[in-house]
C-alpha cells in the first residue's frame, strides 16, 4: 500500500511521557514499514504540536495520520482541524489514546509501553483503510420543544420565546408552576414563591410565541437534531377550552370533593373538577374521570348544567397533535422522597408525623389551613421536632445528599417559630449543608432565632410514652453525636424532611428521548463539568432537578443556559453531523430482511420490486448493529467499516502474532 | 526463557458508554491490569461475531465487550443485539473447546469507570488461571474431536477470511 503515514505520538507533560517511555515508542514507530515519520512532542494540542502535523503533511505528502495523545472525546476535533487546514480530509486521522486508557490507568512503565506500542500499531493498520468523508450538513428547525412546566421549562421557555423563537410547552399536570408554586416561602431570602412565580406562569400563557400544551404528554419523539417530529396526547379534559372562561363555577357546584394527593401533598381536599390552585395557567379546569360522579355512576352533570357558557363536554376524547421541532429541552423536574418506606419514622401510622411537602402546603396562606400550623386535632403544636435527610444519604435508600433539605428545613424552623413564638423547634441533622449564597448566614439567623440543633440520625419516631411527660407525645428517639448519649425528645408534630429523587418514570422518559440515566435514575448530562445541559443525544438538553437534586436558582440557572444552547443552534442555522452511516451494497444484498427489524430507527426500508433492503441516511444513527448483523457483509458502517476494525484488531495484536510466530518456528 | 504468560485481551467499548468508562477511570487514575486493549465501536451492536473470532485468532486470550446498561443505549437497544450475540457465541466457543470466560460481556454506564475497571482486572486474573489460549492447537489442532474440530474451524476461517475481503 503506497499510503504515507506520519504518527504523532504527545508527552501530554508528563502525563503521558511519566509512563510511557515515549522516545522508545517513537523510535519504534519510526521503523514500522508503513510509517513515514514518527516525532514526538511536548504537548501535541498546542499550535506547535498541530503546525508540527500540518508542516509535515504539506512538506512530505502525508496521506494518512496517526496521533497518539489522550481521548478522542477531548482532541479528536483539534487534530481533525490540523488535518483539514494542511488539505487533508479530516476523517483519515486515527486517535490512540494513550493516555486515559493506558498511562493513567497504570505504574508499570513496561506494561504501559507495550500497550502504547498496541494501540498505536492498531491505530495505524486502521488508518490505512480510512475513506475520506464529509460531514453532513443539516438545517435546523427554529421551533423548541420543552418538557415540564416546572421553573426550570418555564424559564427556558421565557428565554426562548423572547429572543423571538417559537416553543412549545408540554406539561403533565392541569397546570404549569411544578414544585415552586406548592411552596410557600423560599430560602434563604424568604420570598414568597407564588409572588415570583405565578407572573412568570402567566408570561408563558399569555406569550405569543408559546404554545401551552397542558394536560398532555409527549407520546413519541422520531428524528435528529434540527428535525424532530414530536407527537403530544392531549388528555380529555371535558372542557371545551374555547368556551370556558375560567370563572370557576364548575369548581363550586361540583358536588365531588377529593383528596388532593398531588398539589395539596394529600391534607387539602379539590372537587372532581378542578384547577390545581387558583392561579392555574392554564386557567381551565380539567375533570378528574376517576372521581366524577357522572363518569362513575352515569348522572350529575352539575357542571354541565351550571356551566354558563356551555364549556362541559363529556364526549370529549384524547387529541393527539403532532409537530416538528429542531431542539428539545427535558425539564422534568423530581420526585419527593416517599416517606413511607421508612416505618419507623411513622409516617401515615402517626397522625402528626407529617412530610415537609406537606408542611409547605400547611403554612402556605393559600393552603388547607389558611397558613395556620396545627396538629391533626385542629390546636397548633407546643413543640415541633425536623428530621433531616429522610431517605438521604442513607444506603437503604439514597445514597446521595439531595441538597435543599437542610435549607428548607431550617426554613420551617423560621417559619415555625415566626407563627408559633412560644413553640420549642429541634431540628435533627447528620450535618448541615449550607454552602450557597448567603446560606449560612441564613442558618446562623435561624440559629440566634432560638432553634434547637440536635447532630445524630433519628433511629424512631413513637408514641409509646416510657415517662409521664412523654405522655399523649410523640417521641424522638436519637444518639446526639455532639453529646454523645441517647436522648428522647418528646414533641407534638415531626416533620420529616424528604429529599429529592427521581421522578417514578424517569427511565420510561429516559427511553422516550433515548436518554441516559444515572445509577439512581437521573439524567445523564454529556459531561459533568464542561457540558452539563446537553445530553448523550445531540439536539437534547436537560435543565433543573430532573438532572439532579438542586434548588430554585440553580435550577433558573439550568433552564436559562439550556435556552442559551439552544438559541445557540438556532442561530447556527444549521448543524454539521459525523458521516458514520450506514449503506447497503444492491448488489450484495440478498433481501434477507434480517436489518429490517434489528434497526431502532427505522431506517432500513425494503424494496418489494427489487428486493433489496436500502438504509436511509437521513435517518441512520451510525450504531452498526445492522452492518454487524448482514449475513452477505452488504452493508458498509461509514467510518467503522469491517475492515478498518479487522485491520485494527490485527495491528493491536501484532505483537502477539509476531511472537507466537517466532516460537512456533 | 520466555517471558511469565500475561494474559492478551481485546476490548470492543462502545463510544457512549464504556469507552467513556474507561476514560474516566484513567482520569480519576483508578490504576488497573494494563492486559486490556481497547478498541472503540459505536454501539456494542456493532461487535459481530467475527471480529470477536478474529481477535482469538490473532492471538487474543480473551475478549471483552461492554456496552451501556440495559435500557439506556445510545442507540436504545443495539447492547440488546450485542447479549444475544454474545449468548449464542459463548455457546459456539465452547463447542470449539475454547472456555466460555475467554469471552465476556459487562455494562459500565458513562460514570462507571469502577465497574470497568474491575471487569479488566476480573477477566485477567481468570484468564491468567485458565493460561493462553493456543488458538492453533485448540481450533485447529484438535484436541478432543480432531476432524470436527477441525472442519469447524477450517469453515470459521474461510468465512472470516471471506467477510474480511469485504
Amino acid at each position: 500500500m503506497a499510503e504515507r503515514v506520519g504518527v504523532y505520538i504527545c508527552h501530554c507533560g508528563t502525563n503521558i511521557a511519566g509512563v510511557v517511555d515515549v522516545p522508545e515508542v517513537t523510535r519504534w514507530a519510526g521503523e514500522l514499514p508503513e510509517v513515514m515519520i514518527a516525532r514526538d512532542y511536548k504537548f501535541m494540542c498546542s499550535s506547535l504540536g498541530q503546525d508540527l502535523i500540518e508542516k509535515d503533511i504539506k512538506e512530505l505528502g502525508l496521506t494518512r495520520i496517526v496521533v497518539a495523545a489522550c481521548s478522542p472525546h477531548m482532541h479528536e476535533k483539534t487534530f481533525r482541524g490540523a488535518a483539514q487546514r494542511a488539505g487533508l480530509n479530516p476523517f483519515l486521522m486515527e486517535m490512540a489514546n494513550i493516555r486515559e486508557l493506558d498511562s493513567w490507568t497504570t505504574d508499570d512503565k513496561e506494561a504501559a509501553t507495550q500497550k502504547a506500542k498496541a494501540m498505536i500499531s492498531g491505530a495505524i493498520q486502521r488508518v490505512l483503510f480510512h475513506q475520506p468523508l464529509e460531514l453532513i450538513t443539516v438545517s435546523i428547525n427554529p421551533n423548541t420543544l420543552i418538557v415540564g412546566g416546572g421553573i426550570a421549562g418555564i424559564t427556558a421557555a421565557l428565554e426562548l420565546a423572547n429572543a423571538g423563537y417559537h416553543v412549545y410547552m408540554v406539561e403533565r399536570e392541569p397546570s404549569i408552576g411544578g414544585h415552586m408554586a406548592q411552596l410557600d416561602k423560599t430560602f434563604p431570602t424568604l420570598d414568597c414563591a407564588a409572588c415570583i412565580l405565578t407572573p412568570r406562569m402567566v408570561d408563558v400563557g399569555q406569550h405569543p410565541n408559546i404554545t401551552l400544551l397542558a394536560y398532555s404528554e409527549v407520546e413519541s419523539v422520531e428524528g435528529y437534531v434540527g428535525n424532530f417530529t414530536v407527537t403530544v396526547r392531549k388528555k380529555a379534559s371535558y372542557v371545551n377550552e374555547e368556551l370556558c372562561t375560567g370563572c370557576g363555577i364548575c369548581e363550586e357546584k361540583c358536588p365531588k370533593k377529593v383528596v388532593d394527593q398531588v398539589f395539596e401533598a394529600g391534607i387539602g381536599t379539590r372537587k372532581a373538577v378542578y384547577r390545581p390552585f387558583p392561579q392555574a395557567v392554564p386557567k381551565y379546569p380539567v375533570i378528574d374521570r376517576e372521581n366524577c360522579i357522572y363518569f362513575q355512576k352515569g348522572k350529575c352533570k352539575a357542571c354541565q348544567i351550571f356551566c354558563p357558557t356551555n364549556a362541559i363536554d363529556f364526549e370529549q376524547q384524547d387529541r393527539f397533535i403532532q409537530f416538528e421541532v429542531g431542539n428539545i429541552i427535558v425539564a422534568t423536574g423530581y420526585d419527593p422522597f416517599d416517606a413511607t418506606r421508612i416505618p419507623h419514622y411513622g409516617f401515615g401510622r402517626l397522625p402528626n408525623v407529617i412530610t415537609s411537602v406537606q408542611f409547605e402546603r400547611m403554612v402556605n396562606a393559600s393552603g388547607p389551613t389558611g397558613g395556620r400550623i396545627l396538629l391533626k386535632d385542629g390546636t397548633p403544636p407546643k413543640s415541633v421536632g425536623i428530621i433531616h435527610c429522610v431517605g438521604s444519604r442513607d444506603e437503604n435508600y439514597n445514597e446521595y445528599c439531595s441538597r435543599v433539605c437542610c435549607m428548607y428545613s431550617l426554613k420551617f424552623a423560621h417559619l415555625v417559630r415566626e407563627r408559633l413564638p412560644d413553640a420549642e423547634v429541634y431540628n435533627f441533622y447528620i450535618d448541615i449543608r449550607a454552602s450557597g449564597k448567603r446560606y449560612e448566614e441564613f442558618y446562623h439567623r435561624v440559629m440566634m432565632e432560638g432553634a434547637n440543633m440536635v447532630r445524630g440520625r433519628v433511629a424512631e419516631v413513637t408514641d409509646v410514652a416510657r415517662t409521664a411527660d412523654e405522655e399523649g407525645k410523640l417521641i424522638i428517639q436519637v444518639y446526639d453525636t455532639l453529646l454523645g448519649e441517647q436522648r428522647r425528645i418528646p414533641v407534638d408534630m415531626v416533620i420529616l424532611s424528604v429529599g429529592v429523587q427521581p421522578r417514578k418514570d424517569a427511565r420510561q422518559v429516559a427511553q422516550l428521548f433515548g436518554l441516559g440515566c444515572d445509577f439512581a435514575g437521573f439524567f445523564t448530562e454529556r459531561h459533568p463539568k464542561l457540558d452539563p445541559l446537553l445530553t448523550m443525544v445531540e439536539g437534547i438538553y436537560i435543565a433543573g432537578a430532573c438532572q439532579g437534586p438542586m434548588a430554585i436558582p440553580e435550577t433558573v440557572a439550568q433552564g436559562a443556559g439550556a435556552a442559551a444552547r439552544v438559541a445557540g443552534m438556532i442561530g447556527q442555522g444549521t448543524v454539521v453531523m459525523e458521516p458514520i452511516k450506514a449503506h447497503i451494497d444492491e448488489e450484495r444484498c440478498s433481501g434477507c430482511r434480517i436489518c429490517n427489524n434489528l434497526c431502532p430507527y427505522k431506517a432500513i426500508v425494503y424494496h418489494e420490486d427489487r428486493q433489496v433492503s436500502e438504509a436511509i441516511s437521513a435517518l441512520c444513527q451510525g450504531c452498526g448493529t445492522c452492518v454487524a448483523a448482514c449475513p452477505s457483509a452488504a452493508i458498509t458502517g461509514a467510518h467503522f467499516t469491517r475492515r478498518q476494525l479487522m485491520a485494527q484488531v490485527e495491528g493491536i495484536l501484532l505483537d502477539v502474532r509476531q511472537s507466537m510466530e517466532a516460537s512456533s518456528t | 526463557m520466555s517471558a511469565p504468560y500475561e494474559p492478551v485481551i481485546v476490548g470492543f467499548l462502545c463510544n457512549w458508554c464504556s469507552y467513556r468508562a474507561a476514560d474516566l477511570a484513567g482520569t480519576a487514575r483508578l490504576h488497573y491490569a494494563p492486559n486490556m486493549r481497547p478498541i472503540r465501536v459505536m454501539c456494542s451492536g456493532r461487535v459481530e461475531p467475527d471480529l470477536v473470532l478474529k481477535a482469538f485468532r490473532e492471538g487474543a486470550d480473551g475478549v471483552l465487550i461492554a456496552g451501556c446498561h440495559p435500557g439506556e443505549c445510545h442507540y436504545i437497544e443495539g447492547n440488546l443485539k450485542a447479549l444475544r450475540r454474545y449468548v449464542l457465541l459463548r455457546r459456539m466457543l465452547r463447542q470449539w473447546g475454547i472456555e466460555p470466560e475467554r469471552l465476556q460481556l459487562v455494562w459500565a454506564s458513562a460514570s462507571e469507570g469502577t465497574v470497568l475497571a474491575e471487569a479488566v482486572n476480573r477477566m485477567t486474573e481468570q484468564l491468567r488461571a485458565l493460561g493462553p489460549l493456543r488458538w492453533k492447537q485448540t481450533v485447529l489442532g484438535g484436541n478432543g474431536h480432531p476432524s470436527i474440530a477441525t472442519s469447524v474451524a477450517a469453515a470459521v476461517e474461510e468465512a472470516t477470511a471471506m467477510t474480511e475481503e469485504a
